[in-house]
């Protein structure tokens, strides 16, 4: 068979396979120069990424209901390739919040010393809630040296499930906190500090150890897609270690796009005074007194 | 009976039936917490040698709960087939696990079987099995249930799409569920899970899902995923609900924790009966997941395997229409990796078909557990080759109210693609009908959610 022989056969079947059905070659895309973006910004996010909507006013209005992902389109039944990416860049960020420690330098420039729980590990922080609600011997030395006894409050904070919240919200909270605490008279505040690799019930022996009346500890959430930042605060009128959970009251969701740290800090102060003086905390805080907990 | 085993020369005692099911478990970080895991990897395979030998009847003689405390091991014990029990209650678990393997043994026996099965019984052949063996024994099971249709036939896999929102605002619901039914997603259920568990504003969000539903004409159930309690007074207010939910543990103490007791799932069932918006009969749906009765201190010293079988004996009782793990949720402390939660999702879905119901799974993980979402992709697709009834979706992957990431609207058309599997036949019409479909594929306005908006069934 010479060449020519071929070159017909392959012409024919091009012929057929372009009649045939189905058979598209896509075009060439043109070539762009590379834009500077950034797209887990507010403005990338809130793009309708859906290609040749009915109505694409009609998806933006959608998607400032809700924050789920909508609008987000698709490469044939799969994410297009910004979406994958950008969710990527979420979880990133959400386990960065969980595996990554508080430096050394944030603390020293608000005024908190470090001390540890039993967890040695992350690893064993994850595993291990019971030994994340203990502090380790050397710990329990350093803040009965270091922290004043008996306060009517007592405040410390806990990286938790986010370093990250702790980070971004901290450093704003604290001082505003503390300070909406300064003006009222008669209410004596102890030492704050940091407990590394701390549970939430951790509050309780703090509590035991420190003679408080009011405990609250600040803490990381468990981060999600949407926030890696957000902080809680649990509180307890004289918590003590083995008491029901629904003796504590919490205020979630600190962060920026949530309850912003420093309105945090200066409604947090109000509601501590709030529960020393109605001497109850949690369920029983709500029902004795109809505040809001 | 025989409490012990011998491997590389070395014999391995057990104190009791407990302890061997625990340590014969495949690695969990929730067994290691309730200082119930084998000590090491010889120790656990002893104890499955040891769980080979036993016989069926040794395990029903022992459930992990005593009779006379524990109602879950009353309805399981009081509603066994004996006739059924009595011609396989001198197998041991080996028998037992070969049988379920052998090519002769078909869908129909299995599920004859499946009365005379105690969750003691099912909980320690999964002990012995692979993965591939629990994929292989699952899907020569098909487990179908109707509500206003028919789901879990053969070749079709079904979705529950989940449009959860931070508020619970009805737009932004409406928004998730247009989203997701251009995905093909709703087939199973669309089903949201309350931020706000007040009687009015689960019947707002009932009401404006019941609206989508019978606007669009859309072949599905409906369901607000609060406290069953509070589902019960929604529809006794007027609440239109096709199913009521409720989360369920594998011990009387666990469900006590979660605030009900069988008698609450009688009146619900009743209720819907005369009130309920559905065809029926299956009328409930339950979520399980292994770890909940630790959590809750109600595991009375077993293994989760143990306590998440369990579950499904609770749960058959009321023949549901849907069961689901949500195998991901719990966190680290109780499932630590990808391999963990795999395991636990393929042990779970076996389960719960052996024990007669028709299972789907929430293939899910935390942001702080050793997974991600190629993980939960892998687990989709087996459980999608294993005959699973259905699997959670959500936008994008993200929940952005329960802060955990499930599978995407789009995993459920890229498997059923892949797998060639479709969803259910009456739903796979009305995506043809409505365009969002154009001879089984995606048309191009698939994914489109404002092509939905001012169309009409």
């Amino acid at each position: 068979m010479d060449n020519s022989v071929i070159e017909q056969v392959v012409e024919a079947v091009l012929a057929e396979l372009s009649r045939s059905e189905g058979v598209t070659v896509p075009e060439a895309p043109e070539i762009h120069e590379p834009e500077e973006r950034d797209i887990t910004s507010e403005a990338e996010r809130a793009a309708v990424l859906v290609k040749n909507p009915v109505d694409a006013e009609a998806i933006a209005r959608m998607k400032k209901y809700t924050n789920a992902r909508v609008g987000v389109g698709r490469a044939g039944t799969r994410y297009n390739t910004q979406t994958l990416i950008t969710l990527r860049a979420d979880h990133a960020a959400a386990r960065d919040a969980v595996f990554m420690d508080i430096d050394r330098e944030l603390l020293d420039g608000i005024g908190l010393f470090a001390v540890e729980s039993r967890c040695t590990t992350k690893d064993e922080f994850l595993t291990r809630p019971d030994l994340g609600r203990q502090l380790s011997d050397e710990s329990v030395s350093v803040i009965l040296e270091k922290c004043v006894k008996k306060p009517d409050i007592q405040i410390f904070a806990a990286d938790g499930l986010s370093s990250t919240a702790i980070k971004a919200n901290l450093p704003d909270l604290l001082p505003s906190l503390l300070d909406g605490l300064k003006n009222r008279s008669g209410i004596s505040v102890g030492t704050p500090f940091f407990v590394k690799n701390g549970r939430v019930g951790l509050m309780d022996q703090v509590s035991e150890l420190l003679e408080a009346r009011v405990t609250c500890v600040l803490i990381g959430e468990r981060p999600g897609l949407a926030t890696a930042e957000s902080m809680s605060a649990y509180i307890a009128y004289e918590a003590r270690v083995g008491m029901e959970e629904s003796r504590r009251t919490v205020i979630s969701n600190i962060h920026r796009l949530g309850v912003p740290a420093v309105e945090a800090g200066a409604y947090l102060a109000g509601l501590l005074c709030s529960i020393l003086k109605a001497k109850a905390s949690g369920v029983g805080f709500r029902r004795d007194t109809g505040n809001e907990g | 009976m025989t409490l012990k085993s011998t491997l590389l020369g070395r014999t391995y005692t057990f104190s009791s039936v407990k302890e061997v099911l625990a340590k014969a478990n495949e690695q969990k970080s929730g067994d290691v917490l309730a200082g119930l895991a084998a000590e090491s990897e010889l120790e656990r395979v002893a104890a499955k040698e040891a769980l080979s030998r036993m016989t069926l009847n040794t395990l029903r003689e022992n459930p992990a709960v005593p009779y006379e405390e524990d109602e879950v091991t009353r309805i399981n014990q009081d509603a066994l087939n004996e006739t059924v029990y009595n011609g396989i209650k001198n197998w041991t678990v080996a028998d037992f696990r070969e049988w379920i393997l052998d090519c002769d043994t078909e869908e129909k026996d299995l599920l004859r079987v499946s009365a005379g099965l105690t969750a003691e019984m099912i909980a320690a052949v999964t002990k012995l099995m692979s993965n591939l063996d629990l994929v292989y024994a699952a899907s020569k099971m098909r487990v179908p249930a109707r509500c206003n249709t028919t789901i879990g036939l053969p070749g079709t896999l079904s979705a529950r799409l989940q449009p959860n929102h931070t508020t619970d605002n009805v737009d932004g619901i409406t928004a998730s569920v247009l989203e997701g039914l251009t995905y093909g997603c709703g087939d199973a259920l669309i089903g949201l899970n309350p931020v706000n568990d007040a009687v009015s504003s689960v019947t707002e969000v009932l009401k404006r899902l019941d609206d989508i539903k019978n606007n669009y004409g859309i072949p599905t159930q409906i369901c607000v995923l609060a406290h069953i309690t509070t589902q019960i007074e929604a529809v006794r207010q007027g609440a239109p609900a096709d199913l009521i939910f409720q989360s369920v543990a594998g011990s009387e103490k666990g469900n006590r924790a979660f605030g009900f007791s069988r008698e609450t799932v009688i009146e619900a069932h009743e209720l819907l009966r005369k009130h309920g918006t559905s065809a029926g009969p299956n009328v409930l749906y339950f979520e399980t997941g292994q770890g909940s009765e630790l959590s809750s201190e109600s595991h009375h010293g077993s293994d989760q395997v143990t306590m998440e079988a369990r579950c499904y004996a609770f749960c058959r009782e009321f023949s549901p229409f849907l069961v689901n793990t949500v195998v991901g949720f719990i966190g680290p402390e109780y499932l630590y990796d990808s391999r963990q939660v795999v395991r636990a999702g393929l042990e779970d879905h076996f389960m719960g078909k052996l024990s007669g119901l028709p299972m789907g799974c929430d293939c899910c993980y935390t942001n702080h557990m050793m997974a991600d979402q190629n993980d939960l992709e892998n687990l989709s697709l087996l459980l999608a080759s294993a005959g699973v009834n259905y699997i959670i979706s959500v936008p994008a992957s993200d929940d952005v109210m329960l802060n955990y990431q499930s599978n995407a609207y789009h995993d459920i058309t890229a498997i059923r693609a892949a797998l060639n599997l479709r969803p259910i036949r009456e739903f796979e019409l009305w995506l043809e009908k409505m365009g969002i479909t154009e001879n089984g594929r995606l048309s191009k306005h698939a994914g489109d959610p404002s092509f939905l908006l001012g169309k009409k069934a």
